[in-house]
């Protein structure tokens, strides 16, 4: 969330004209994606120890403990210990490996469920960092979640084919939507200027309502239910599944894996890669060596759509099997963080994908079993993006001079 | 872990000591196996609405049943199933969903786990076609408000001044729509009966359709909606709306001589809007949770589909609290006496949404 207002920070200072001013949000970009890795791991570190002492707080009995620390400092420090080690080996034992379940399967499942919670956030987070890269601010991951998932859901109980090609048209349904959807912000971005943070912004309560709407009509949703939700998808449509039964690990994660590999190749191999990151570095720079800078923004904002588009599909396709108001959740702008986790790179975002996967799945049983408030793991993937983006925020307000080896990075 | 064998044992202790004490009550060496388990949906359990209700329902039931607890809180629509998944992993005996955006993860784990029990709140269970279906160890709660809102209705119209009522939702679905059929058919009787003509503002019986804020949340979206409804003339608003009602009392405030009902609870207690509250369409979605986890434990748990009507007391019109003088006695009378002839089953309310 602080990245959203970050671009507006450094214009007010200057009075530039309307030309100058897309010159000045990728030198924000660069700074908060030139940071090191150890950053980002001593974020993770900080956040986790912060995440700790609130776990404490928000505990009846450590309270409780505290209110005699000088009586027996001992037993104070004890429930306190135990406390924030039950509630993380919870969350660890949610996410990787339970050893308190009752069969093997149940014990290693926890892991591909995080695999599960984090695909729609690689591939979301492979839209927004690629846009990130070639100087774009895309805050519609929402929005292209939605219309992806929509149209992917739609047409994996409109239409009745058979399995696999059933499949593909559906995902492929998804990413003509997110495209469309991230297009039309890249149009009106190239052609009159229009910032593509507004725009993607209200795009994204366009798609909610939009899908609000649609599903109150019983042309669309196939079902009598009164309730607004489609109905249930063709099994033919289904991302079918990696493992047997009780694991939810489906063909969307091979997806993100190609999609992974697909994006790095496009920024590292492909012609049209560099033109993009040529863009996002200085956009008056490529426009100079002849690069059309309206048809790359153009184009990136619909390959960031498209593969948006795609996570939609695959939590539609492959978890969720239904269409209701709430089927992209909060994967949108999750995916923000995720690829600022991930510093913007391929590889990156998918790692930060799947440690967000990870909390996420590992805050369930953390919640569950020990009581720990849900906002707690919210709490702390907030404060990691938080320490991240904080001190390239802090340098550029003070303008403190940025450590000149930073700068080669990209 | 340690937490959960520390409280069983205690709960076990005080077991031995009441026994010990000669209550010789045969339900304690139950209570302590029995884990009961609610899953929010993305309102969570402050939201002033159903998934508070549940949370109340299940808390009593800690208190007065001495049964474990264990609670999950959804933040969207893919927290459904892990939440769910996660419940039955800890052996959780009954577990109750909160909401119809839960039915198919309840459904699901009904089906895959017959030897626990499901419950789902405001919602019944359904195929792919929406049509009803029972599932054997999963019983849905769900509750006829529209009996209790004809009350209100008549209630409504007795006490407007001006001759229109108004009322709005949160989102149109069927569990609050019903609300707002019942509102329609009771002002239509108060009009039958005495010759008048108070209209109805925010909602078409008939049609379907009315007004509504868009979800259970934006608190200005329910006051500029009541700013409208009042600007209208209506000086009786019933918000059907959870938390969005919030915004409609602080637009009722302002304007002078505009009164509310409230719904799901009685307004009068859990809101700081007594003042304005003539009296409230009350859900008791907590006393039918608490009942079904007591029925459980006796193991006498069924997939009969818990109907709250106006006989059983699962819905009802909250008393008038300050408003009591105001309300005339020939009006009181006649509710009451409305109120009988529903129950005696002399006067049926029909809504399009009435849980079948």
């Amino acid at each position: 969330m602080t990245t959203d207002t970050s671009p507006a920070a450094p214009s007010p200072a200057p009075p530039p004209s309307a030309e100058a001013e897309p010159g000045k949000e990728p030198n924000l970009l660069q700074e908060i994606l030139s940071g090191s890795w150890l950053v980002s791991v001593l974020a993770i570190v900080a956040a986790l120890v912060l995440g700790g002492v609130l776990i404490a707080v928000s505990n009846a009995e450590v309270v409780e403990a505290a209110k005699n620390i000088f009586a027996a400092p001992g037993s104070f420090f004890s429930t306190l210990f135990s406390t924030v080690g039950d509630a993380y080996s919870a969350l660890f034992r949610g996410a990787v490996f339970d050893w308190n379940a009752r069969t093997t399967e149940r014990a290693i499942r926890p892991l591909t469920e995080s695999l599960v919670s984090g695909t729609p956030l690689i591939l979301t987070g492979l839209g927004i960092a690629l846009a990130f890269r070639s100087g774009l601010f895309n805050i519609g991951g929402q929005g292209q979640v939605i219309l992806g998932a929509t149209i992917a859901g739609y047409l994996g109980y409109a239409l009745h084919l058979p399995p696999v090609v059933h499949m593909l048209i559906a995902a492929i349904g998804g990413i003509i939507g997110g495209a469309i959807w991230a297009g039309i912000a890249g149009v009106l971005k190239a052609r009159t200027g229009a910032n593509e943070v507004i725009v993607t912004i209200m795009l994204n309560s366009i798609a909610g309502y939009l899908l609000g709407y649609l599903l109150k009509q019983n042309w669309f949703t196939h079902t009598t239910s009164a309730n607004p939700q489609s109905r249930t998808l063709d099994d033919s449509s289904h991302m079918f599944m990696l493992l047997p039964s009780p694991f939810r690990l489906h063909f969307g994660f091979i997806i993100a894996i190609l999609a992974t590999i697909f994006v790095w190749w496009l920024l590292e191999r492909s012609t049209i890669g560099f033109e993009f990151k040529a863009v996002g570095a200085n956009p008056h720079a490529a426009r100079t060596a002849g690069i059309s800078v309206s048809k790359v923004t153009i184009l990136v904002m619909i390959v960031a759509g498209a593969l948006a588009g795609l996570g939609g599909a695959a939590q539609v396709l492959g978890t969720e099997f239904k269409l209701t108001g709430g089927i992209s959740g909060s994967i949108g702008f999750d995916a923000i963080t995720v690829a600022l986790l991930g510093r913007s790179k391929p590889l990156g975002t998918f790692l930060a994908g799947l440690l967000f996967g990870a909390f996420k799945a590992g805050g369930y049983l953390m919640q569950s079993q020990t009581g720990t408030p849900i906002d707690i793991v919210l709490v702390v993937q907030s404060v990691i993006v938080l320490l991240i983006a904080a001190p390239p925020l802090v340098r550029s307000i003070f303008r403190l001079p940025a450590p000149a080896l930073k700068r080669k990075e990209s | 872990m340690k937490k959960l064998v520390s409280a069983v044992s205690i709960a076990a202790a005080s077991a031995l000591v009441l026994s010990a004490c000669g209550s010789g009550d045969s339900g304690d060496s139950k209570a302590e196996d029995f884990l009961g388990c609610m899953v929010s949906d993305s309102g969570g359990w402050d939201d002033q609405s159903f998934n508070q209700s549940g949370r109340e329902g299940m808390q009593a039931a800690v208190d007065n049943l001495g049964i474990e607890e264990s609670l999950a809180e959804s933040q969207g629509d893919a927290d459904f199933k892990p939440n769910v998944d996660n419940m039955i992993q800890q052996g959780c005996n009954l577990t109750f969903g909160v909401g119809f955006l839960l039915e198919d993860a309840i459904q699901e784990a009904a089906e895959a786990n017959t030897d626990l029990n499901f419950a789902l709140i405001d919602s019944t269970f359904s195929d792919a076609d929406g049509n009803p279906v029972t599932i054997d160890n999963a019983k849905p709660l769900v509750f006829n408000t529209a009996e209790a809102a004809y009350l209100a209705g008549y209630v409504a119209a007795a006490s407007s001044e001006s001759g229109k009522v108004g009322t709005f939702g949160g989102i149109q679905i069927p569990s609050v729509t019903i609300f707002m059929d019942g509102f329609a058919d009771g002002v239509k009787k108060y009009n039958e009966e005495n010759k008048k003509d108070v209209k109805l503002l925010g909602w078409d019986k008939e049609k379907q359709d009315g007004s509504f804020s868009g979800d259970f949340e934006n608190q200005g979206q329910g006051q500029a909606l009541t700013k409208q409804l009042i600007s209208q003339g209506a000086d009786v608003i019933m918000p059907v709306a959870g938390p969005v009602g919030l915004g409609a009392a602080a637009a009722a405030k302002e304007a002078k001589d505009v009164k509310l009902i409230w719904v799901d609870s009685d307004g009068y207690e859990s809101t700081e809007y007594g003042d304005i509250i003539l009296t409230s369409v009350v859900k008791q979605i907590a006393n039918a949770v608490e009942d079904t986890i007591g029925e459980a434990q006796d193991g006498n748990f069924s997939s009969e589909p818990y109907v709250g009507t106006l006989e059983n007391e699962g819905v009802g019109l909250a008393p008038y609290h300050e408003f009591k003088d105001e309300v005339p006695e020939d009006v009181k009378k006649k509710v009451e006496e409305l109120k009988k002839k529903i129950i005696d089953g002399s006067l049926t309310v029909d809504s399009e949404s009435t849980p079948k």
